[in-house]
């Protein structure tokens, strides 16, 4: 029951990963985002972002920085950790909690966007959405992510993609993020040599 | 961690912390507007109580219901244990009727142990005799964290009857554990004939060790256990080991004044120490919700195996 082992699979597989995404494309896909959010969103009125922990937080504050950027507009920026609200709780050994963080303001009829890295079975983000209802009730409710990979188990959609990439379910995507894991990067990893379902072959809870 | 929270002496150093800091989510749980969490649905925690708690008990059974666990209370009066059933045998009723976690409170020493060897689910110790109630050291330790930043390095002063206190014993070996250094003061007839043993310093005056102590700990002087005289007179031990007004300002400004409840006003603690701005006596009772919440999560949230 102690900490989730949260191994490193690309160390745990060296030489067998390929680079999809580049520091570079990380970079330019956040910037084309951020101006994404700001047409939808008319200039980001009522908009907060809450990213869901681990990699989904520094991609929401980078979101925030390049809307800074473009448009001078401080939006409002937290995080979200939907585990207690995950449907497959029972599944495995006890999961660590992770931070959340409401900004000020709330989110009552705000248009909250949820942030994640990537997408695979929606179900981190339907354990995000009840999440959120216990802080209150957003006017509308959208999700970014920088990478869609497919699989989805539930009808759920993002409203922002920053990367679609099809994968086999059994290959594994994993995200580096600077702020995490010091360098910047998407990476496809080969399926395990043993077979394991889709949501263990994540390692993290990248649903 | 283990399965079962039966003691903090052998808590692990990274099981404390983990506890610790799932105990600082869960307290954020307590902001949010919706204070229910549906993480333990369809668990079943029992509060076996053999000994009176209003408050542990009501402890545990908010958190257990914040996490939407099915409580059921069983308290020894009215209950068949009045009527000679032995633990056992009760252990074997809870059994039979799918308790995931028992929280218990007992008398006697180790019986939590025994408890534990004949259950299959978890069992969480609310305190047996006169041996640990780990619960309460962590709901301290978590308190003191959050009002001075950290517990390593701290001073504690543990005050009062030490020789009773099942809370002393937990917070001495779970403060060793995470680097805070202890001074357990009290009359040479309130000491534990151990007590050398321990990772404590030992003093007999209290205006001594006061200027020295970030946490100072008041423990009630627990006269329903005592069948001797271990002091001559309530004034005397008032006048010698009491916290009161005079004493409290010998404390270093940034000092915290615990006491585990319920308290003797008047004997162990002056009322206008416990209700000045450095007590965290009613914070420890919030705090006390959000960590055994955090314990009934790591014990009960996964699939019970180690991940």
């Amino acid at each position: 029951m102690a900490a989730a082992a949260t191994g490193d699979p690309v160390s745990r597989r060296p030489g067998t990963a390929r680079t999809v995404l580049s520091a570079d494309d990380i970079t330019r896909i956040v910037s084309r985002m951020a101006h994404q959010i700001l047409e939808k969103t008319t200039g980001g009125a009522g908009v907060v972002l809450l990213g869901i922990p681990t990699r989904g937080v520094p991609l929401a504050h980078r979101l925030v920085r390049r809307v800074h950027a473009v448009e001078g507009v401080d939006l409002p920026v937290g995080s979200l950790d939907p585990t207690m609200y995950r449907d497959d709780l029972r599944l495995r050994g006890v999961r660590p909690l992770e931070v959340t963080e409401i900004p000020e303001g709330g989110v009552d009829g705000k248009v909250v966007i949820l942030v994640d890295d990537v997408l695979f079975s929606g179900r981190t983000v339907r354990a995000a959405l009840d999440a959120l209802a216990a802080y209150g009730r957003p006017r509308a409710v959208q999700l970014a992510v920088l990478v869609d990979r497919g699989h989805r188990e539930l009808p759920i959609r993002a409203d922002y993609v920053g990367k679609n990439m099809p994968t086999s379910r059994r290959e594994l995507v994993a995200v580096r993020l600077r702020e995490v894991d010091d360098v910047d990067g998407v990476l496809i990893l080969p399926p395990a040599a043993a077979p394991t379902s889709a949501d263990e072959q994540t390692g993290r809870d990248h649903a | 961690m283990n399965r079962h929270l039966l003691s903090t002496e052998d808590l692990g150093r990274d099981d404390a912390l983990l506890i610790l800091d799932t105990a600082e989510r869960m307290a954020r749980v307590a902001e949010a507007s919706v204070r229910k969490l549906p993480t333990l649905r369809g668990r079943t925690v029992v509060n076996l109580f053999f000994e009176d708690s209003t408050r542990t008990r009501t402890s545990f059974e908010v958190a257990a219901k914040r996490l939407s666990a099915d409580v059921i209370n069983f308290s020894a009066r009215g209950s068949s244990v009045s009527k000679g059933e032995s633990l056992k045998d009760t252990a074997q009723t809870l059994e039979a009727m799918g308790a995931d976690a028992v929280v218990c409170r007992h008398g006697a020493s180790g019986a939590p142990h025994r408890l534990a060897s004949w259950v299959r689910g978890s069992v969480v110790n609310a305190g047996d005799g006169t041996h640990e109630h780990p619960t309460q050291a962590l709901l301290d330790a978590f308190t003191m964290r959050r009002r001075l930043g950290r517990i390593e390095g701290l001073r504690v002063t543990i005050v009062g009857d030490v020789l009773h206190s099942r809370v002393a014993r937990s917070n001495v070996w779970l403060l060793a554990t995470l680097g805070a250094s202890v001074t357990v003061v009290a009359p040479p007839t309130l000491l534990p004939l151990g007590v050398s043993s321990w990772p404590v310093e030992v003093s007999y005056n209290l205006d001594a060790v006061l200027p020295k102590s970030d946490v100072v700990m008041m423990l009630r002087v627990q006269r329903e256990r005592m069948s001797a005289a271990f002091f001559p007179t309530e004034r005397e031990y008032s006048r010698r080991y009491g916290l009161d007004v005079d004493r409290a300002a010998n404390l270093p400004e940034h000092a915290l004044v615990m006491h585990p409840g319920p308290m003797v006003r008047g004997m162990e603690i002056a009322s206008q120490v416990a209700d000045s701005a450095r007590s965290t006596v009613v914070e420890q009772v919030a705090n006390g919700v959000s960590v055994r919440m955090a314990v009934l999560y790591l014990l009960l949230g996964g699939s019970g195996e180690v991940s």
